[in-house]
């Protein structure tokens, strides 16, 4: 774990304006997390977790303050290189795993990288992925239709891991999950932490959160 | 396969009934267009085809005012008076300055009342160079003109009055002058055409013609049967140069040009036609629009999870161009394929006539209602395209 912080959120506020009011989702947040580190976002619900965690994963940015991912602001890029970083530097996995329904788990690991090198894996990354995930080989031709949500789940895992993501972002991961695949997958989040990536688990449960060096608590968008 | 490419079709598979009726718009417009246009080909070449006669001929007469653009048609000078003939001067400028492109020949023309068998009619007299009667007209049977005494007469001349070689035409009225004609030839039918109109008439030699109505070296025409049709214009202005530098002395009337405007009619009629096909074509653009619009709507979850890992915007709008594009292809070529059948049929029933539909000219209009039908799914797809790639990805992933 090296000192450098590899995200920085420096007073950053989100607000929604609708017509009944404006809504602050985060009220002027600062937040340092360093490279290696593996920190639990918790809080009740519409304390901003999701919000803070889409500010992170590059999907939008703040209405105001800077968000700075491996030291640059995500505030100055444009569509195209916010993408981009979506696609090589951060891992999302998601509470209802979001994969493409028309792409078989084979296809929905290999997806990033197609978009990523323009060319198909042929060096057996994404074989070798699903089974580091769990994901037996007679499953790859399934769609995501045909899995069950612990196999979608290990599938969307080795979807984030297929460019090699510093930073993986896990929004309520276990929540669609009974507790014994929800542990099983936490094992796996955790494995990859201690090989190095950087992550960020939103939950709302304690043992998820059991698993990280920090845990930061929001409450109306604000840290307490 | 590009899996951008891939996600298109796999989406158009799942919703295939969809697909179905958004394709068969392009097919119904791309027949349409493409069977009004083969249509248009055929008539074209049929006319053109039975017209070229027409083509190839200059018909020079005596200058008498601004032309009017067919008087040339019919043929007949019937009335003409001194003022408005060719004088042997003229006719020789003519022949040396256009020889080189074609047969060269004039001839004297009148309408006169004929008796046959008792019987009295009327008919179109030619004189001309028993060399140049040769040379312009083909026999049916008979000979051509030995002695001045002797004519060739046109087929529907010697059908209608029954006439055979070797039978005899009292020409002129018989309280002026009257004097009478052998047959000797009867000609094969020439149709219609701008130059002369040989089929109802008796063309007899220049010299005859002289004797019997006056006027030696007063032409009332003078043809120029161009070879090659690529020359038409330089003759044209050869002659313009040579006779109508100064004054207006004769008029020229080219014959391609009737059939340039006979053909431009039908082209024109074509486009009118084709146009109205391409109506169908934008119920399609419409059914389109509207299938990709649901898809899109559909699909906005989709879009929200391909975005938020990592999918750049061109690469959305590629996926739902291909979408609409292989509904375009795939209509297209259907509806190009349908198009012979279908087109074969219109030609046969519109036109009459068939003689003409395996060619390059009448293939064409397929080609171009597939473009048509291809470029309006593209332009129908484009909005939606567009839409689906300004999806913010938040929003779009919170969609269900
Ligand atoms: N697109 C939006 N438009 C308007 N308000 C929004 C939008 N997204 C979030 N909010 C508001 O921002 C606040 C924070 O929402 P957020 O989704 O971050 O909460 P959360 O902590 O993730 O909640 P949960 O635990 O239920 O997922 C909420 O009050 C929510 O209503
Ligand atoms: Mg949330």
């Amino acid at each position: 774990m090296s000192n450098r912080p590899v995200i920085e959120l420096d007073d950053v506020s989100k607000i929604y304006p609708l017509p009944s009011g404006n809504v602050v989702a985060l009220d002027h947040l600062s937040l340092q997390i360093q490279e290696g580190e593996f920190v639990a976002i918790m809080g009740p619900s519409g304390s901003g977790k999701s919000t803070l965690l889409n500010q992170i994963g590059c999907l939008d940015v703040p209405t105001s303050g800077s968000v700075l991912i491996d030291g640059k602001n995500i505030g100055e890029m444009d569509d195209k290189d916010l993408t981009e970083l979506r696609l090589s530097t951060i891992g999302y996995i998601f509470q209802n795993f979001n994969l493409i329904p028309l792409l078989n788990a084979y296809e929905n690991v290999e997806y990033p990288y197609l978009m990523k090198y323009r060319k198909p894996d042929d060096s057996g990354k994404v074989t070798g992925l699903l089974q580091q995930v769990g994901i037996d080989p007679s499953l790859a031709s399934h769609k995501p239709s045909e899995l069950s949500g612990g196999q979608q789940q290990r599938v969307a895992i080795a979807r984030s891991l297929v460019n090699d993501p510093k930073i993986l972002l896990c929004d309520e991961p276990t929540g669609n999950l009974d507790s014994k695949t929800g542990g099983q997958i936490m094992e796996m989040i955790n494995d990859l932490n201690r090989r190095g990536n950087t992550v960020i688990v939103v939950t709302h449960d304690m043992a998820v959160a059991g698993f990280a060096h920090r845990r930061i608590n929001l409450q109306d968008g604000r840290i307490v | 396969m590009d899996i951008v490419l891939t996600l298109s079709f796999r989406s158009i598979r799942l919703h295939g009934l969809r697909s179905i009726l958004a394709t068969l718009g392009i097919i119904i417009g791309v027949v349409a267009i493409a069977s009004m246009g083969m249509m248009g080909a055929n008539l074209d070449q049929l006319v053109t085809s039975q017209l070229s006669s027409l083509g190839n001929v200059l018909v020079v007469r005596a200058y008498t005012g601004p032309a009017t653009g067919f008087e040339g048609l019919g043929g007949g000078g019937g009335g003409g008076g001194a003022s408005s003939t060719l004088t042997s001067a003229n006719f020789q400028t003519i022949q040396r300055v256009a020889e080189k492109y074609g047969t060269v020949y004039f001839l004297y023309t009148t309408n006169d009342i004929i008796t046959i068998k008792g019987d009295e009619g009327f008919a179109t007299i030619y004189g001309m160079t028993p060399e140049s009667i040769s040379k312009i007209f083909t026999l049916r049977n008979g000979t051509f003109p030995r002695t001045t005494g002797s004519a060739v007469i046109g087929p529907s001349l010697a059908d209608r009055w029954d006439l055979k070689v070797g039978d005899h035409i009292k020409i002129g009225s018989a309280e002026s002058s009257q004097e009478t004609i052998r047959v000797a030839g009867i000609l094969e039918p020439r149709g219609l055409s701008v130059d002369l109109n040989s089929d109802n008439a008796i063309i007899a030699p220049d010299k005859w013609y002289t004797n019997f109505y006056g006027g030696e070296g007063q032409y009332n025409q003078v043809n120029v049967a161009v070879t090659d049709i690529k020359d038409i214009q330089a003759a044209n202005d050869a002659i313009n140069n040579s006779l109508n530098h100064r004054k207006n002395v004769v008029s020229i009337f080219d014959s391609s040009r009737l059939l340039s405007t006979i053909t431009s009619a039908i082209g024109s009629i074509t486009a009118f036609v084709m146009a109205i096909a391409a109506i169908s074509l934008l119920v399609a653009a419409v059914a389109i629009f509207n299938v990709m619009m649901m898809s899109v709507t559909e699909r906005t979850h989709e879009i929200g999870i391909l975005r938020s890992i990592g999918t750049q915007r061109k690469e959305i709008r590629k996926m739902f161009l291909y979408e609409s594009l292989i509904l375009g292809v795939i209509g297209a070529f259907i509806g190009a394929a349908l198009s012979l059948l279908i087109g074969y049929t219109v030609v046969l029933l519109l036109v009459g006539n068939t003689e003409f539909f395996f060619t390059l000219q009448s293939f064409l209009p397929i080609g171009e209602a597939i473009l048509v039908g291809i470029l309006v799914t593209v332009l129908s797809g484009a909005y939606p395209a567009w839409k689906a790639s300004n999806l913010n990805p938040i929003e779009a992933l919170r969609a269900e």
